[in-house]
């Protein structure tokens, strides 16, 4: 046994200070990890696709598609 | 005669799963067979079903008889030797990590390798030809034709590829 004085334990209300901890902790990892997601992945993706179709002519994307010679309906 | 004399000697072995702390205290000498007992403690298990010393010298009986005294006459060394009268380690003796996770880690190590070579030696050996749809002819071919589909023209394949300059983007 140490010779210093032991400082006491915290005895009571263990389970609540527990809680408290873990219910706070819990919402700020889950609403950073989809603030994260949001604007790691969801956001890009939006600006990605609306740029591909802002000047999106797709006769001409087929036309490419036949000429490559792809489609047995369509030569 | 040899052998047995050879089986009595493993019989003097005892269990020995108390590794070279013989049970009974410093009462008993290096040497002696170690007796069977039921002490058992874990963390798990922290309270075993008997104490560790059950003989005892005639000073652990002295303090024993003292014991059933009033506690605050006994001194810090005579609450000690309580103590290692009925447990083997304190908690933190018992609960000290081991070097054991360096030999289990070593062996998956090992045993790991030794699958390597078994796969390497199979891969020689054993599988048959490749399928057709798997040489670079085919697989370039196949790459051309999804290319050629626009497949996943926004943010996957067909997105990395210029089809002006006929190659990856940079």
């Amino acid at each position: 046994m140490s010779s210093s004085p032991l400082t006491k334990l915290q005895m009571q209300g263990l389970l609540a200070r527990h809680l408290c901890i873990h219910i706070v902790g819990a919402f700020i990892v889950s609403l950073g990890v989809a603030a994260l997601y949001n604007f790691g992945v969801a956001e890009p993706r939006k600006n990605a696709y609306t740029d591909f179709y802002r000047n999106y002519d797709s006769m001409k994307d087929f036309e490419e598609m036949r000429k490559a010679g792809i489609f047995q309906s369509a030569k | 005669m040899l052998s047995r004399a050879a089986w009595s000697l493993v019989l003097r072995r005892g269990p020995g799963i108390r590794g070279t702390h013989s049970p009974g205290g410093a009462a008993d000498g290096q040497g002696k067979m170690p007796s069977y007992t039921n002490y058992y403690a874990q963390r798990t298990y922290p309270m075993p079903d008997e104490p560790f010393c059950t003989e005892l010298s005639a000073q652990q009986r002295a303090l024993k008889e003292k014991e059933k005294g009033s506690w605050t006459q006994l001194s810090h060394a005579e609450k000690v030797a309580l103590y290692r009268i009925q447990f083997h380690e304190t908690f933190a003796e018992m609960n000290r990590h081991s070097q054991e996770w360096k030999t289990v880690m070593g062996c998956v190590f090992f045993f790991i390798g030794i699958t390597a070579l078994l796969i390497w030696w199979q891969r020689v050996y054993v599988f048959p030809e490749k399928p057709i749809t798997l040489t670079d002819k085919w697989k370039t071919q196949q790459l051309q034709r999804v290319l050629d589909m626009k497949g996943n023209p926004v943010q996957g394949l067909a997105s990395r590829w210029d089809y002006e300059r006929k190659e990856w983007k940079k």
